[in-house]
C-alpha cells in the first residue's frame, strides 16, 4: 500500500499512461459515460421525484375528490339520467361508515367549472374571481398556507355565517395598493361586503385553482349563491397509511347507497383519486430510479471491462518494459501493483469526470426549468452514498478487471520478453 | 566470484527436450573480464541467463558470491538481479518514455532508495560515462553507443557483484563499439568482474580471458594479453 503515496509511484503510472494518450482518453471515456448515465438518470429521476411532490404539495397527497354526475342505470324506481347531488349531511355518514378517512371538507365554487364567478369590488377596482365555499377543514387537508397576520374560516365564521373571506395573492394585488395591509379591510362580493380575514399562498398542482381564488364560509356561501344543503363536491384525505383506492370505493359505496344509485352504476358519482395519482406517480419514480440504477451499473461495468481490455492489450504491448524492469530487479508484487494502479487510477479519474459533467448537466437542466412550474422538474440531486457507492464499486471493479492484466503481466518471464528479435 | 559446476540446461519443445548445456564447468575470479564466444545455437546465450537469474538449469550447481542459486521463486530472483547483478543488452532496452536519467535510476527505485539519494548517484553514473548533460534526453534523442553507454550506466548503478553484457556491441559500428569496450575495460580495471557474451572476435580480444562453447559444451578457455584500448 506504500506504493500509493509515493511519487515514484505516479511518475511511473503517468509516463505510462501518457504513452498512449489517445488510446487512455477513448478508454476512460467508456467509464466515464457510465457514471455520467448513472448520475444523471438517477439525477433526473429524483428530480422528477422532487417536482411531482412540489406539484402535489398544495394538497395532502392521500386526498381524493368526489362529486354527483348522471346516474346511468335506473335503480329502486329511480329512472337513468337523473342528476345526483351531493348533499352536506353525507359528511357525517361517511365519517361514520368509513373510518379511514381523516379530513373531509364539503366544497363548493362558482367561477369554475363553467358557472360564472364572483364580481369583487373594492373602491376604484373591480375583478371578477372564483369564489369556494368552504368548511374550516378545508385548510386541513389542502396545504396552501394562510400567511401570517391572517387566519382561515374557523368554526365561529360558520355558527354565525360570517361574510369573512380568506384571498389569494393575485386577488391582494389587484385589488390592493402596494404595501397595503389587507387584513381587516373589506371588498365586496356580488355587492355584499365581506372582511378580509387572511391571504392564501397558492401552490400550483390540483388541477384547477389559482392565486385569485376566494374563500368565504360554506354557510356564508349558501347565503350568497342560494345553494342549500347543495355540495359542488367533497374533499377528504384519508390517514397516511390508509389504502386510498379501496378508502375510494368505500365512499362512493356509501354515497350510492345514500343516494340510492345503482351499485354498478359508474357514472352516478365521479371521482378523481390524487392519492392514485400520487401513488402511480410515486412508482413511475420508483421504477425510473431503478431503471437508472441498472442501466447505470452495466454501462459502469461495460466501461470497467473495456479498461480491463484495454490494459491486458497494453501489457502486450509492453511486454518487453516489463522485462527490462524485471531484470533491473522489480518483484513481481511491484508489478502487479503498478498495473493495478494504474486500472483503479483510470477507472477512478474517469469517474470524477463523469460525475462532474453529470452534475454540470443536472445543474442546467435545473437551472433552465427552474421557471417552467408546470414541468414537474425541481432540484435534481444524487444522494452522496449513491455517488460514494458508485466509486466505491468502480474501485473494486477496476481492482477486478486489474486483476486479468495483472496476471498476465506476472506470467511474463524477462528472459522471453529480453529475447532479440 | 561465480562458480559453476556440471551445469546441464535442457529445453522441452513438444515431445522433443533439446539438450543445450552439457555439463558446464566454469568459474571467474572476482575482477576477471571474460569473453564467452560460440556460434548461435552453442549454448552461450543459455549460459548467460542461468548465471543473470533470467533462467534456471535442470542439474549441477551454480554459486554467485558463495551463494547457491537454484530453484529461486520469482521474488526472489528479482531481488537477487537487483543486488548482485547488472545487464547490458545488444538492443540497450532501455525505456523510451524515461529521460536517460530516470532510466539509470529504476535499478535503485526498485532497491527501495531514497528519491533525492538515487537521483544525485544516477547523475554521478551518467557523470562516469560521460553523458551528464545528456541526463535529461529520452533515449530517442541519444545516438547508438549513447545508448548502450546510458545502460552501462543503468546496469552499474546498483553496485553490482558482476555485469552480465550480452552481444554490447552488437547494435554498435566499430567505432562506438571501441568506445563502449573502452568503457567497460575501464569499469573492470575499478575492479568489477564481467561477462562479455560475443561472437566477434576483435571484441573477445579486448577481455582478459575467452571462453568457448560449442554444442553446449566449453572447448575451450584460455587467458589472453588484453587489447587495451
Amino acid at each position: 500500500m506504500k506504493e500509493l503515496f509515493e511519487k515514484d509511484t505516479w511518475q511511473e503510472i503517468f509516463g505510462s499512461i501518457s504513452k498512449n494518450r489517445v488510446r487512455t482518453v477513448i478508454t476512460m471515456i467508456g467509464v466515464l459515460w457510465g457514471i455520467f448515465i448513472y448520475i444523471t438518470l438517477s439525477g433526473t429521476a429524483k428530480g422528477l421525484d422532487n417536482g411531482f411532490e412540489k406539484a402535489f404539495a398544495s394538497i395532502s397527497s392521500n386526498s381524493l375528490f368526489v362529486w354527483g354526475q348522471y346516474t346511468s342505470l335506473p335503480y329502486k324506481g329511480y329512472k337513468a339520467r337523473r342528476g345526483i347531488r351531493l348533499k352536506v349531511g353525507d359528511v357525517e355518514i361517511i365519517k361514520k361508515r368509513v373510518p379511514e378517512i381523516e379530513f373531509i371538507a364539503p366544497r363548493n365554487v362558482r367561477g369554475v367549472f363553467g358557472s360564472s364567478g364572483g364580481n369583487v369590488v373594492r373602491g376604484s377596482k373591480t375583478g371578477t374571481y372564483a369564489i369556494y365555499g368552504e368548511y374550516p377543514e378545508y385548510i386541513k387537508i389542502a396545504t396552501s398556507k394562510v400567511y401570517d397576520g391572517g387566519r382561515f374560516i374557523n368554526e365561529n365564521d360558520m355558527t354565525f355565517s360570517r361574510k369573512v373571506c380568506v384571498i389569494g395573492e393575485r386577488t391582494l394585488k389587484e385589488l390592493f395598493e402596494k404595501g397595503e395591509k389587507p387584513i381587516g379591510k373589506f371588498i365586496s362580493i356580488n355587492s355584499i361586503t365581506f372582511k378580509v380575514i387572511g391571504v392564501h399562498k397558492f401552490v400550483q398542482g390540483g388541477g384547477f385553482g389559482d392565486d385569485g381564488d376566494i374563500y368565504i364560509p360554506f354557510v356564508t356561501f349558501k347565503d350568497l349563491f342560494n345553494s342549500g344543503d347543495n355540495v359542488g363536491f367533497f374533499m377528504m384525505s384519508a390517514y397516511k397509511d390508509a389504502d386510498v383506492v379501496k378508502v375510494e370505493k368505500e365512499v362512493k359505496s356509501v354515497l350510492k347507497d345514500i343516494h340510492n344509485i345503482n351499485p354498478d352504476d359508474e357514472e352516478g358519482l365521479g371521482a378523481f383519486n390524487l392519492g392514485k395519482v400520487f401513488n402511480d406517480t410515486l412508482n413511475f419514480v420508483n421504477g425510473l430510479s431503478f431503471l437508472s440504477l441498472i442501466v447505470g451499473l452495466v454501462t459502469i461495468l461495460a466501461g470497467v471491462i473495456g479498461i480491463g481490455n484495454i490494459l491486458l492489450i497494453s501489457v502486450n504491448e509492453r511486454t518487453k518494459e516489463i522485462g527490462i524492469r524485471r531484470a533491473l530487479g522489480a518483484t513481481p508484487r511491484q508489478v502487479r501493483n503498478q498495473i493495478l494502479i494504474e486500472s483503479i487510477f483510470l477507472t477512478l479519474i474517469a469517474g470524477i469526470i463523469g460525475i462532474i459533467l453529470a452534475t454540470i448537466v443536472l445543474f442546467s437542466i435545473n437551472y433552465g426549468t427552474k421557471d417552467l412550474t408546470d414541468f414537474p422538474y425541481t432540484n435534481p440531486t444524487v444522494p452522496l452514498r449513491f455517488i460514494f457507492g458508485a466509486l466505491f464499486l468502480m474501485i473494486s471493479l477496476g481492482c477486478l478487471i486489474g486483476m486479468i492484466p495483472a496476471q498476465k503481466a506476472l506470467k511474463i518471464r524477462p528472459i522471453e520478453a529480453l529475447r532479440e528479435e | 566470484m561465480i562458480n559453476i559446476k556440471d551445469l546441464h540446461k535442457s529445453y522441452k519443445m513438444g515431445s522433443n527436450s533439446l539438450h543445450v548445456l552439457k555439463g558446464i564447468n566454469f568459474s571467474v575470479k572476482e575482477g576477471e573480464l571474460v569473453a564467452i564466444m560460440g556460434s548461435s545455437g552453442s549454448g552461450k546465450s543459455t549460459l548467460l541467463n542461468i548465471i543473470g537469474m533470467l533462467d534456471n538449469y535442470d542439474k549441477g550447481s551454480y554459486e554467485l558470491d558463495d551463494i547457491l542459486i537454484k530453484d529461486l521463486n520469482e521474488t526472489k530472483a528479482a531481488n537477487y538481479r537487483n543486488k548482485f547483478l547488472g545487464f547490458v543488452f545488444q538492443s540497450f532496452n532501455l525505456i523510451n518514455y524515461k529521460s536517460a536519467v530516470d532510466n539509470v535510476i529504476l535499478p535503485l527505485y526498485y532497491q527501495g532508495i531514497k528519491r533525492k539519494e538515487r537521483e544525485k548517484t544516477a547523475l554521478d553514473y551518467l557523470d562516469n560515462v560521460g553523458l551528464k548533460n545528456w541526463a535529461s534526453h529520452l533515449p530517442s534523442e541519444l545516438s547508438g553507443g549513447q545508448k548502450q553507454r546510458v545502460a552501462i550506466a543503468r546496469a552499474m548503478v546498483s553496485k553490482p557483484k558482476v555485469l552480465l553484457a550480452d552481444e554490447p556491441t552488437g547494435a554498435l559500428d566499430s567505432n562506438t563499439s571501441s568506445e563502449v569496450m573502452s568503457l567497460i575495460q575501464k569499469i573492470n580495471n575499478s575492479g568489477k568482474t564481467i561477462l562479455v557474451v560475443t561472437h566477434e572476435e576483435d571484441i573477445a580480444k579486448m577481455c582478459k580471458r575467452i571462453v568457448k562453447l560449442k554444442d553446449g559444451v566449453i572447448v575451450e578457455d584460455k587467458k589472453i594479453k588484453q587489447k587495451v584500448l
